[in-house]
């Protein structure tokens, strides 16, 4: 049988499943089949989206916020925890 | 020169709290269980009268106590707990968890028998069924062996090329409830010995990091691992496990330097095995009841030895195959129960070990001592005399296995 290797070998892995790679390496943004839009009008900068987002694919420049699409999965817990329901979630196109 | 040692009347359970008060235990997570409730009893009062520095945390289950000691030892805290039986079986899925993780977690076992009928008394059934669960293993014939045990556990578990959890077992009662004379070291002798955990380092991402959940170098333990890398991490994990082969005899024979008690090679006592004619081979307590009654019977004459398996994990199926070479009739003891299956586990590691060698002994095994049933001098003195008896007409009975002391 030919010899096909496309991933690392147990020899070459971190022990117990420690991920090789760092975590920012791993874009799960893919996942997502719903994607939040802010209104910005409403948004009163918070942060508490910020301080929810498990993934932190929200980040705060000093002025406004931002959604990282390469790792948003898109569970919606920033508009459910949003106080002024400014973040409402809608299917990806 | 062994160092000065203090002689005190601790049970078993009591010897083992003593253990992990002497190895600077950061973190205790347990639920009370008989017969391995003065284990936790005992190390709270500890904690309760400033004797430790350790956190204490009350939990309302084994599956909680276990996964607990997880996450503490993921942060790189020296972790110990303790169950039993059904507690064991609580705990189930976070056993697996932990070895296959590799967190160094140490674990004592009052051994009692499984549910049902429901029973609290001893017998090793649980502790076995925890055969493939990727821990290392220890059975002890005493409560100083469990002392001595538990110390050693912490050494071989955090060691940077094991990285895996230990079980020290105790056969419940019979070891965890009886008092007995034990040496144990003086604090600071034995913190040396034990030292403090350092984390393995591993490479991740081009870097070398510690092994711990640290906010300065942050790794991910435990990920999902599917088709892609699960059998990867499983071969690492059985590697681990050989690589604490040496370990294991290594720590041993330090910790003989130190006290001047010596568990054989860590794996297998043998006692006046090389000449015999039968020999019996068992684990726990039931090895010092069978070695009282071979002494007895070479008194008599009688070419009989004993042959105690002290760590069923790694199994030393090597040394077995080699000590038992020239032996013509074996008897395995085991208290535990397997139905459906020709023996026990212990029966069929040591059988199978013996089937590369060039002369196979005869191999019986008996099953004994279940729900705390008494392991007597006589029915070790029974079982010996019915190996003699097939070594001498050659003809082993028509079944291999049998319950012994069972009214019928």
């Amino acid at each position: 049988m030919a010899k096909v290797k496309t991933q690392p070998g147990y020899k070459e892995i971190p022990p117990a499943g420690v991920t090789f790679k760092p975590a920012t390496d791993y874009k799960t943004g893919d996942w997502r089949n719903k994607r939040p839009h802010r209104d910005e009008k409403k948004c009163t900068r918070c942060l508490t989206c910020w301080v929810f987002c498990p993934d932190a694919a929200i980040s705060w420049d000093g002025k406004d916020l931002h959604f990282n699409f390469n790792y948003c999965k898109g569970c919606g817990i920033c508009a459910n925890e949003c106080p002024v329901k400014c973040i409402e979630m809608k299917p990806e196109e | 020169m062994a160092v000065k040692q203090i002689l005190m009347g601790l049970n078993g359970d009591e010897a083992v709290a003593y253990a992990a008060k002497h190895a600077l235990v950061d973190v205790v997570a347990a639920y009370p269980i008989t017969p391995q409730t003065i284990i936790v009893e005992k190390f709270a009062e500890f904690v309760a009268d400033g004797e430790v520095h350790t956190e204490f945390v009350s939990v309302e289950s084994e599956h909680s106590a276990l996964s607990a000691c997880i996450g503490a030892a993921a942060s790189g805290a020296r972790t110990f707990t303790a169950s039993a039986a059904n507690g064991l079986e609580l705990m189930w899925e976070a056993v697996f968890l932990a070895s296959s993780i590799r967190m160094p977690i140490v674990m004592a076992v009052a051994d009692r028998s499984p549910s049902g009928p429901i029973n609290i008394h001893g017998d090793q059934t649980v502790s076995l069924g925890c055969r493939d669960t990727g821990w290392i293993m220890i059975y002890c014939e005493n409560s100083q062996e469990a002392y001595d045990s538990t110390l050693q556990a912490f050494r071989i578990a955090e060691h940077p090329d094991v990285q895996l959890p230990v079980m020290t077992m105790l056969d419940g009662f019979v070891l965890t409830h009886t008092l007995e004379n034990v040496h144990i070291l003086e604090e600071e002798v034995a913190h040396r010995f034990v030292g403090r955990r350092q984390p393995m380092q591993i490479d991740v991402a081009g870097q070398t990091v510690p092994f711990k959940l640290d906010p300065k170098t942050p790794i991910t333990i435990g990920p999902l691992q599917l088709f892609d890398y699960y059998m990867e991490s499983k071969v690492q994990h059985s590697e681990a496990m050989e690589r604490a082969r040496p370990i294991v005899t290594a720590i041993n024979d330090e910790w003989a330097e130190l006290t001047g008690r010596k568990y054989g090679d860590g794996y297998l006592q043998p006692f006046k095995v090389a000449d015999a004619d039968a020999v019996l081979v068992t684990t726990g307590s039931s090895a010092g009841t069978a070695r009282f009654v071979a002494r007895q019977l070479r008194a008599e004459g009688k070419k009989v030895g004993l042959l105690k398996v002290r760590t069923f994990r790694p199994f030393p199926h090597k040394s077995i195959a080699k000590v038992l070479a020239n032996v013509p009739v074996v008897g395995i003891f085991e208290r535990t129960h397997t139905t459906g299956s020709l023996g026990g586990p212990l029966f069929n590691e040591v059988r199978s070990a013996l089937y590369d060698g060039e002369t196979r002994p005869v191999v019986l095994g008996y099953y004994g001592g279940l729900g705390g049933r008494d392991c007597r001098p006589e029915d070790f003195d029974g079982i010996y005399k019915e190996l003699l008896k097939v070594k001498e007409t050659g003809k082993p009975p028509k079944s291999l296995v049998k319950y012994i002391t069972v009214r019928t």
